[in-house]
């Protein structure tokens, strides 16, 4: 496999776990988590930190990464969701950003801005580079496969339907005897154990990880692929990733395409393309790709 | 076996919205409440479910003081609701929607979902059974796989019923019932009332605007006027009192 194909494959793979982890919360659940990047960093730094300092296998500090994420997704449920719904994206996106400056800051751990390089590669030792990039795919692959075999069944269950319902109508799921609290904070440590995971194939594929690759734009990216995708389908956050992809990836190419912009300005017209085309969707698909017509909120 | 509140009183600012609301209902019977638009008929619904704090007063069911419980805490203990203003699952379908109902659900624990699939699935099979036989009821079988948010308003009204009916609640608080529901239908779901109310022994406190609808269904009517609770007894001699007459008609009648 060209090894740039192989970049974009494993790039996609991320970001399809990112795209899952975010629609279950909000397509499923209806919670507006604006701080995904946070909980992909955590899990970055977590099995990075455990391979490099605490020589753990990969084979424990994956689990690891998601636990924490998992972990620390428990105390903003309990805050945040005795607030109003729209507290929950002030409260994630704080989050976030915190988790991000207490990186920058505790250089006594994460080497703050100068980040944290040497990153063990999967399967290191056993072979070339190449070879640790595909050992690396095909776990992520295997990861995808069974977050999503796992998320069916949780969707298509009763479990599923209440989630929905609460996404539909928090009131009714109330005064029908169940307490929406206890569903959303589940929810919410779910998707950040999915995000952690991302995060640790993320630092294990880049080897160098720093504070600024966990920006809110990569949480507004997954919502762009969501968005595209179409939201509460799991196909819909598998194919937004690729749209989102071939779509930031292509605008690279566009490169000395369009006359009079410079390789430095091309950065920024990026960003506004992508801008272009969510408004775009939104326009004229607000659904996504995959989303049912009228569904749409 | 009774709900009963004790001086409820609840104000937005200088605004009372209810003073010293003082009732008390059997839990096995039918019961009415009317009066004039913006009374506190729903607000008192609101407190009563737990969905709304009053400033004063204590709300009893079946000998438990409510306290601050939660509103699931209270429909846990048997205490159900429906809206005035449908609050259907809009995009489950009307099937999906009856079968959120039930409580304690095997298949809304992470644990028993995954590792106990066979009690979940059996659990699952009943509340579809017992969904399919409300929704026959209730009429709603032609829309039963549809979404509910396409629903007409009168179908969202029973649909919220039939909601309501299978948590198993032993007492349902119902917000106008026959709004938007067409006059044919509105004795079938008094006909239908009844007939709960007959052979499951759930008991009723009905709000609604169709006095003659509803005069026929109660053993017993509360008025609710700016607040207060200015009249309650039988239905026909209720509706023949003079405050009563005022609150509707204005102060000249």
């Amino acid at each position: 496999m060209d090894s740039y194909l192989l970049t974009l494959a494993i790039i996609v793979g991320i970001y399809m776990l990112l795209a899952l982890s975010l629609d279950l919360q909000y397509g499923f659940t209806g919670l507006i988590n604006f701080g995904l990047a946070g909980f992909f960093a955590i899990g970055a730094y977590t099995s990075a930190l455990l391979t490099m300092l605490g020589h753990w296998s990969p084979l424990l500090s994956f689990p690891a990464a998601a636990l924490l994420a998992a972990l620390l997704a428990w105390p903003i449920g309990r805050v945040a969701l005795r607030l109003r719904d729209d507290y929950l994206a002030i409260v994630t996106l704080g989050f976030s950003e915190i988790v991000r400056l207490v990186l920058t800051q505790e250089q006594w751990l994460t080497q703050g801005v100068r980040g944290l390089a040497g990153v063990p590669r999967l399967g290191a030792g056993w072979g070339n580079v190449r070879f640790n990039d595909m050992f690396l795919l095909s776990m992520l692959v295997l990861t995808i496969i069974a977050v999503i075999v796992f998320l069916r069944r949780l969707t298509n269950s009763p479990y599923g339907r209440t989630i929905q319902a609460i996404r539909d109508d928090e009131t009714a799921v109330r005064v029908l005897g169940k307490e929406p609290a206890r569903f959303k904070t589940q929810i919410l440590m779910l998707g950040g154990a999915i995000a952690g995971l991302a995060g640790a194939f993320y630092a294990h594929y880049m080897t160098y990880i720093v504070p600024d690759q966990y920006v809110p734009l990569i949480t507004f990216y997954i919502w762009m692929a969501i968005i595209m995708g179409g939201v509460a389908r799991l196909s819909g956050a598998v194919v937004g990733a690729v749209i989102l992809v071939a779509f930031t990836e292509g605008v690279r190419f566009s490169r000395g395409f369009i006359p009079g912009v410079s390789d430095a300005a091309m950065g920024s017209v990026q960003l506004g393309l992508v801008g272009l085309v969510l408004i775009l969707f939104m326009r004229w698909r607000p659904q996504g790709v995959f989303g049912t017509k009228g569904a749409d909120r | 076996m009774k709900l009963s509140t004790q001086g409820i009183a609840l104000a937005y600012g200088d605004f009372k919205v209810l003073q010293d609301v003082t009732l008390d209902v059997t839990l096995d019977g039918l019961h009415g409440m009317i009066g004039p638009n913006g009374a506190g008929k729903s607000t008192l619904f609101s407190v009563l479910s737990g969905l709304m704090k009053s400033d004063a007063g204590e709300v009893s069911f079946d000998g438990h003081a409510f306290g601050h419980a939660s509103p699931a805490r209270r429909a846990e203990l048997g205490l159900g609701r429906t809206f005035q203003i449908p609050r259907e699952f809009k995009q489950l379908t009307v099937r999906q929607n009856f079968m959120v109902g039930p409580r304690k659900q095997p298949g809304e624990s992470l644990v028993d979902l995954y590792l106990r699939p066979g009690k979940v699935k059996r659990f699952e099979d009943e509340a579809r059974e017992k969904a399919d036989t409300l929704i026959d009821f209730l009429k709603l079988s032609s829309v039963a796989d549809k979404p509910a948010g396409g629903l007409s308003g009168g179908q969202k009204k029973l649909l919220e019923l039939g909601r309501a009916l299978m948590s198993e609640p032993r007492f349902i608080l119902l917000d106008e019932p026959y709004a938007g529901v067409n006059p044919v239908l509105i004795e079938e779901i008094s006909e239908r009332i009844r007939e709960i109310n007959r052979e499951r022994g759930i008991g009723f406190l009905i709000i609604e605007h169709n006095l003659m609808a509803l005069n026929r269904l109660v053993s017993d009517l509360y008025v609710l006027d700016t607040g207060r609770l200015i009249a309650h007894g039988l239905p026909d001699a209720v509706l023949e009192e003079p405050q009563v007459r005022a609150a509707y008609m204005g102060a000249a009648a």
